[in-house]
C-alpha cells in the first residue's frame, strides 16, 4: 500500500518567530492555525484531525486540542522530537486514505526562547539514562559532537567543511526577511566561536528561538476544491533506531537511510528529480549525517559535498532555503518548518530565496540524537 | 517520575561496579554481547539473558571534550565523554581520564577504572593504556 498523492497540503503558516515574549505555547499554535486554515480556504469546524508534539503540560494533546476547541474524530500524539512532523504527515495521509478524517491541522509551538526553558539540561537518570547520567554528556549538543568525532575519524571530515555548511546556511538566511540571523558569516568566524562540545562550536549549532506552524494536509477531493495550488504528498517513509547516543548501532548511519529509501521508492521520484531539499539542521554535522544516509553522496563524502558554496544561494544544490535551523529559527523541534519552506518553494512564494521553477521538494526531519527520522517528498503537480 | 535505582535490570551491574567488577549480559540463544542490561535481547528476543564479567579493556569509539556542561558537572569542565567499544563485543558510554584532555583519540586504547561520580555513588570510567 502507498500513501502517494493521498493527501495534499492546502495551507501552511508561522506564527512570530525570533523573541516572542507575550505569547504562550497556545497563543502561538492559534496565531499559525488561524493563518494556515485562512490560506487553506477552510474554517476550522471543517477540521477533524489533529498531530501534535507538544511537550508542554502533562497531556499535552488534549491541552491544545480543548484551547483550540477542536474535538478531533482522529487524534496522533507522534513525539520522537524535530521528526515529528514528517511524521505526523505520513501518518495523516494514511488516516485520510482510510477515510478516519479529511482535514488536519499538524501543530507545534514553543517559547523555550522567551521563557528560558531550553537549558542544557540534566540527562534523565532512569531506564537506560542511569548507564550514561554519571558523565555528564550535554543532550543534546554532546551526542551530536560524539557522531562528527567519529565522522571525523573515520572519513577525514574536517571542522572548516561544517563550517562552510553553516555559512552557506546564513547566505539563504540573509534572503528571508523573518530569518532571525541575517548578517553575513564567514568561515573563521564559525571557527573562531566557543567550543560547546568538541568538535562543535556554539556556530554549528542551532538557534534557540520562540515560534509555532501550522500545516493543513486534507484529502485529494478537497485539496481540488480549494484556492492555492496543493502540494502533493508523492513519498513518506519513517524509522527510529535508539533513544540515546550509546546505543545508536553506527555513528555515521542516521535512521534516514532507512526511511529515505522508502521514501523515494514510494514516490518513484529519483536523486536528481529534486529542484529543492530542506534537511533538519540542529547542528552542522546532522546536515552532513542526513545526505550520506539520504544517498545524496556517498558514505563519508558529504564534507566534500558541501564545500564550494555548493548549497548555498546560486549553488547547484539549493539545501535549507529558508536559512535552516542554523540561522531562521529554530524553537525546540524545527520539522515543521521543514514542511511550510518545502510548500512555499513548490508554490513559488518565496521572493528573493525562489529556486526557480521548482516542482519537486524532499523535507527530512531528525529527532532525539539522530534518532529517528522521516522523509517526505512533495511535488507540485 | 524517575524510576527508584537500581532497578530489577541494573541492581547486578551496580553491584558488580560496587564490587570492582564490570558486568554485562549476553545472549542464550544468540550470543550478542548486550548493553544496558535488560530482561530480553534486543537481537533476538530472547528472555533472560546471562550475565558475564568484562576485562574492562576497550578502544574510543567517540569521543567529545565538554565545554558547556549541564550545571551538575560545571566544576568538571573541560572533561572528555567517550562512547567505550569493549573487547567482548559492547559499547558504553564513560568518560576517559587520568590524561590531558586534548590527548584523547578515537581508536585509542583504554581500560576500566572505578571512581565515585559526582554523586558519590562508584561508576566505571577509562583511563588510557600506557
Amino acid at each position: 500500500m502507498s500513501l502517494k498523492r493521498a493527501c495534499a497540503i492546502a495551507g501552511v503558516a508561522e506564527s512570530r518567530l525570533g523573541v516572542v515574549p507575550d505569547s504562550t505555547v497556545m497563543t502561538l499554535q492559534a496565531e499559525a492555525m488561524i493563518a494556515a486554515l485562512a490560506e487553506a480556504g477552510l474554517e476550522k469546524s471543517d477540521v477533524d484531525a489533529v498531530f501534535s508534539s507538544g511537550n508542554w503540560g502533562r497531556l499535552p494533546q488534549l491541552q491544545v486540542a480543548e484551547y483550540l476547541g477542536i474535538r478531533p474524530s482522529y487524534s496522533d500524539n507522534t513525539s520522537v522530537g524535530g521528526a515529528s512532523f514528517e511524521f505526523h504527515l505520513g501518518h495523516a495521509a494514511a488516516a485520510i486514505q482510510a477515510g478516519l478524517c479529511k482535514v488536519a491541522v499538524i501543530l507545534y509551538g514553543s517559547t523555550q526562547r522567551s521563557r528560558r526553558e531550553r537549558r542544557i539540561f540534566e540527562a534523565h537518570t532512569d531506564l537506560g539514562y542511569q548507564y550514561e547520567a554519571p558523565y555528564g554528556l550535554p543532550i543534546p549538543v554532546g551526542a551530536y559532537a560524539l557522531a562528527a568525532s567519529r565522522h571525523m575519524a573515520q572519513y577525514g571530515t574536517t571542522s572548516e567543511q561544517m563550517a562552510e555548511l553553516a555559512v552557506s546556511t546564513r547566505s539563504w538566511a540573509q534572503l528571508n526577511p523573518a530569518a532571525y540571523r541575517r548578517e553575513p558569516l564567514t568561515v573563521d568566524e564559525v571557527l573562531a566561536s566557543d567550543m560547546i562540545a568538541s568538535p562543535l562550536h556554539r556556530l554549528d549549532c542551532c538557534l534557540v528561538t520562540d515560534g509555532g506552524g501550522c500545516v493543513v494536509v486534507v484529502s485529494p477531493e478537497i485539496a481540488k476544491t480549494l484556492p492555492k495550488a496543493p502540494i502533493w504528498l508523492l513519498g513518506q517513509g519513517e524509522a527510529h533506531s535508539h533513544a540515546q547516543i550509546s546505543e545508536m548501532p553506527d555513528l555515521t548511519v542516521t535512521p534516514a537511510a532507512e526511511s529515505g529509501k522508502r521514501a523515494f521508492a514510494m514516490s518513484g521520484v529519483t536523486h536528481s528529480d529534486l529542484d529543492v531539499v530542506e534537511i533538519y539542521d540542529s547542528f552542522t554535522i546532522t546536515v552532513l549525517l542526513t545526505l550520506e544516509s539520504l544517498g545524496f553522496c556517498k558514505p563519508g563524502e558529504s564534507g566534500a559535498f558541501v564545500t564550494g558554496g555548493r548549497t548555498a544561494p546560486g549553488g547547484e544544490f539549493p539545501l535549507n532555503t529558508n536559512g535552516g535551523g542554523l540561522s531562521y529559527c529554530h524553537p525546540g523541534q524545527y520539522g515543521i518548518f521543514l514542511l511550510i519552506e518545502a510548500v512555499r518553494q513548490l508554490r513559488g512564494e518565496c521572493g528573493e530565496r525562489q529556486v526557480a521553477d521548482a516542482t519537486l521538494a524532499l523535507a527530512s526531519g531528525t529527532g532525539g540524537v539522530l534518532s529517528s527520522n522521516s522523509t517526505c517528498i512533495l511535488g507540485l503537480e | 517520575m524517575a524510576e527508584e535505582l537500581p532497578d530489577p535490570d541494573s541492581a547486578p551491574y551496580w553491584d558488580g561496579i560496587a564490587s570492582g567488577e564490570l558486568r554485562y549480559q549476553r545472549c542464550g540463544a544468540c550470543d550478542t554481547a548486550i548493553f544496558y542490561p535488560r530482561s530480553i535481547c534486543p537481537t533476538c528476543g530472547a528472555a533472560d539473558p546471562d550475565w558475564q564479567v568484562s576485562v574492562g579493556d576497550g578502544v574510543v569509539y567517540a569521543c567529545s571534550i565538554i565545554h558547556r556542561s549541564p550545571p551538575a558537572h560545571k566544576d568538571d569542565v573541560p572533561y572528555v565523554v567517550a562512547l567505550v567499544e569493549l573487547a567482548e563485543g559492547f559499547r558504553m558510554m564513560s568518560r576517559i581520564v587520568d590524561c590531558d584532555t586534548d590527548s584523547v583519540t578515537v581508536g585509542q586504547s583504554v581500560r576500566v577504572v572505578y571512581r565515585d561520580d559526582n554523586d558519590g555513588k562508584p561508576a566505571p570510567y577509562f583511563a588510557p593504556i600506557s
